[in-house]
């Protein structure tokens, strides 16, 4: 094997955890950070699962640091808020194994409901947080997380953001160190944290303490001097940026951006003019440089930071360049000729798409929440009044229920994707049943996660090593839950879909729609063979009824759509739609 | 070993599952064959399909930042010319631009909100840039295999980044299904012939 490779940065942690000889990896899909399990699958040496949410995953790679080995778990940024409850707790009882959370930010909100700064969990909950700035240092940061996991009996973030996750550049591979876990020791005075969580509570501040000093000289918080008349103080990605743009400039390069290293930080503010602090986000380090009171050589601290940059979405070199010298960034043409934007749509023969066709005929308030099927939020469909959070839809369609249960009962409808449904879905539902609601949700069961790139989850009988396994009867579960009224359709036939939405909201109890049919991107459904349709011009009426399935492969901007042969997969929904007959199978 | 040590940026534009992310990865590994740094990262949307999507491949001696600065790319390849002239702003004075024959109409297109551009070429050319259409399709469906034709593009893009051609056919070899690799070694000739149609530049 060629020794130097180029890898993500997800990748490169997959390769830096089995290095550092992990024996357990946990996590949950979401982008950016679903490669990290994806590739430690890979290795046969590793225990690794998809769990069914980011607190399980949490509470189960937990659970094997306190038997003794080195885990970790890895989730994107909005995950950390549902791990967060077990998240805050684990500083007091510390780790036996080494254990590594993964957060994997998403400034830009690329593919995210929010934009959030997550370093301010390890402010919040006083442990340490690592940022690599490349792959070859996210590779190298698992491994040293650990070490400091273990060396201070705490938990260890980190960080990337989605350029460093999905970034790839040059990483040269190591060996790995394998050793067993070490014996399981019972120590309840450690681990049953409420009984004696008052003691536990001091060592928090003691080894918060301890880490500090040991900031000061953590080798990959890193000065490098130049000119004295700039100094950068950056991280993560914005490190690249920044280099990119003052090639000359000294720099001080955070590798672990809490605790912060007070003294070095002193050192060299007093070396340099004038700083800058480069960072995404928040002014996570400009405030904490402004609360250790550091100082310049002539007093008072002469930074720009915030001031010049937005706290919003991604940084780039260009903007890096455009908030300290004024020279901006060269403009798209769109000023001088129209570019239109190109929003990304569901797949041909989306089986979501005839779910959102129906309940826009019938004209009901959906609520929804986190997958592809958030696109029914945008035309043809319009279809999807709210999406939050994974689960959220259930509990919210049902809360607008309680208001105007009159009116609105007979028109609310959740909608939730299979593998959401698992993830945080099941409970709010038990939640309408207890308390006598009437809601009517729609499970929408593509039979996989699909937005994320279609990894496994309990419903579909395979594991993250595509072993059998026991799958959800999701029938079964849903009925054990108390819901009386339960119907199976098929979203293609549009009749029979409607059909059941009809009965499910007429009803003065829950009512659960179950919408089957595969994503039409599994490697399954494109083996099969697909028959293309055609527009016959002749007998097109050019009423565009058809464009209402929102069908990419239909090219509705002339008169006459236009169907490409090569995207569409046949499903039929277009000619179901067609009055005039002018939509057929093209003859083979 | 390292004929030229200036380097590229290259930026490859296109909609969301067109292909971009093969023949990206393709040029960022034949870089790393002749011994340069490389960087490389793309820039979509949510995770569906049918946005706008680019990837920036950068290589040199150095590389810091894997996202390009605008005005400061070499070569964009476009495997669909809206695309092309999106992203046209990150392409140097002067730089190549490099636009498959291919047009999508976007949704709000559909919606008949608003229209396709006419004369993208014309318009990129009157910018002072080297702009070259590619009918990739035609081409490779006359090869026998329309799925041919990134290969075909990625061809006229290689003969302009001074990689020579023995990593790109190492590369293609360790990356592509041998069932495939000959049609597709066949297309990057092609694609390298056309290359020549194109004014060198500075
Ligand atoms: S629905 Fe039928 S008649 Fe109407 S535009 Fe489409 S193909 Fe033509
Ligand atoms: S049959 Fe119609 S709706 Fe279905 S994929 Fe083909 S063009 Fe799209």
């Amino acid at each position: 094997m060629n020794s130097k490779q180029l890898l993500s940065g997800n990748e490169a942690i997959a390769r830096g955890a089995w290095e550092a000889g992990i024996h357990v990896a946990c996590g949950y899909p979401g982008t950016p950070s679903t490669e990290i399990i994806e590739n430690l699958a890979r290795y046969d040496d590793i225990d690794v699962e998809w769990s069914t949410n980011e607190k399980v995953a949490f509470d189960v790679a937990y659970g094997a640091s306190l038997a003794g080995a080195r885990s970790l778990v890895s989730m994107k940024h909005v995950g950390v808020n549902v791990a967060l409850d077990s998240l805050m707790v684990t500083p007091f009882s510390g780790v036996h194994g080494g254990f590594v959370v993964i957060t994997a930010d998403d400034p830009g909100m690329h593919s995210s409901q929010n934009e959030q700064d997550n370093r301010f969990f390890a402010k919040f909950a006083k442990i340490p947080m690592l940022e690599p700035s490349d792959s070859q240092e996210a590779k190298e940061f698992v491994k040293i997380a650990f070490d400091i996991s273990e060396q201070f009996d705490v938990p260890v973030f980190l960080r990337t953001t989605t350029r460093t996750s999905h970034s790839k550049s040059v990483v040269e591979f190591s060996e790995a160190k394998r050793t067993p876990p070490q014996k399981y020791k019972h120590d309840p005075q450690k681990y049953v944290v409420p009984i004696w969580g008052k003691r536990r509570r001091q060592n928090i501040e003691m080894r918060l303490k301890k880490m500090e000093e040991f900031a000061e000289t953590f080798p990959e918080n890193k000065i490098e001097w130049n000119s004295k008349k700039i100094g950068v103080i950056t991280s993560g990605i914005c490190y690249q940026y920044a280099k990119e743009v003052f090639p000359d400039a000294s720099f001080l390069k955070l590798g672990m951006i809490f605790p912060l290293p007070k003294k070095m930080l002193e050192w060299f503010c007093d070396g340099v003019e004038k700083i800058y602090v480069v960072e995404e986000l928040e002014p996570f380090l400009e405030e904490q440089l402004r609360l250790l009171g550091v100082k310049n050589p002539f007093g008072s601290l002469n930074l720009s930071g915030k001031d010049v940059f937005t706290n919003m979405f991604e940084l780039s070199p260009d903007i890096v360049q455009h908030a300290f010298s004024g020279n901006g960034e060269k403009k798209s043409f769109d000023n001088e000729i129209a570019i239109p934007p190109r929003p990304p749509v569901m797949c041909p023969g989306c089986p979501h798409s005839g779910v959102y066709f129906v309940l826009h005929k019938l004209k009901t308030v959906v609520t929804g929440d986190i997958g592809c099927y958030t696109l029914g939020a945008l035309p043809p469909f319009n279809a999807l009044d709210t999406t939050l959070c994974m689960g959220a839809g259930i509990g919210n369609a049902f809360g607008m229920e309680k208001v105007h249960r009159a009116t609105m009962g007979k028109k609310l409808v959740a909608v939730i994707g299979d593998s959401t449904f698992l993830h945080s879905g099941i409970a709010p539902l038990i939640d309408i049943v207890f308390n006598k609601g009437i809601t009517t949700v729609v499970l929408m069961d593509n039979s996989t996660t699909g937005m994320t790139g279609h990894q496994q989850h309990p419903g579909m009988g395979k594991t993250v090593r595509l072993e059998n396994t026991y799958a959800i009867n999701y029938e079964q579960l849903i009925s054990a839950i108390g819901v009386k009224h339960i119907r199976v359709v098929d979203p293609y036939d549009l009749e029979a879909t409607e059909t059941a939405m009809k009965e499910a909201l007429a009803l003065n109890e829950p009512a659960v729609v179950i919408s089957r049919r595969a994503c039409v991107l599994l490697e399954e459904e494109k083996a099969k063979t697909h028959y293309p349709y055609e527009v016959l011009g002749e007998l097109c009426e050019e009423c565009d009824l058809c464009l209402k399935i929102g069908c990419p492969a239909i090219d509705g901007s002339q008169a006459v759509p236009f169907i490409s042969k090569e995207r569409c997969i046949g499903c039929d929904l277009c000619a179901k739609l067609c009055n005039f007959d002018a939509i057929r199978m093209i003859e083979n | 070993m390292m004929k030229n040590n200036i380097g590229k940026n290259i930026l490859f534009a296109g909609v969301g599952g067109q292909g971009i992310l093969l023949i990206s990865e393709l040029t960022a590994r034949a870089a790393i064959h002749t011994d340069f740094d490389v960087k490389k990262t793309e820039v979509h949307g949510a995770a569906q399909r049918g946005g706008s999507v680019v990837s920036h491949v950068r290589f040199a001696e150095k590389v810091y930042s894997p996202i390009s600065k605008t005005g400061e790319v070499d070569i964009l390849l476009s495997l669909e010319k809206l695309e092309g002239l999106r992203w046209a702003h990150y392409v140097k004075d002067g730089g190549i631009i490099l636009l498959n024959n291919e047009e999508r109409s976007p949704q709000p297109m559909t919606e008949k909100k608003v229209e396709y551009p006419q004369n993208i070429e014309e318009f990129l050319s009157s910018k002072g840039y080297n702009v070259q259409i590619i009918d990739a399709v035609s081409m490779a469906s006359a090869m026998g295999n329309y799925r041919a034709a990134n290969t075909i593009l990625l061809g006229a893009m290689a003969s302009h980044t001074g990689i020579d051609d023995e990593h790109w056919f190492a590369v293609m070899k360790e990356n592509l299904n041998p069932k495939i690799l000959e049609l597709n070694l066949q297309a990057f000739e092609m694609g390298k012939k056309l290359s020549q149609k194109v004014l060198s530049v500075a």
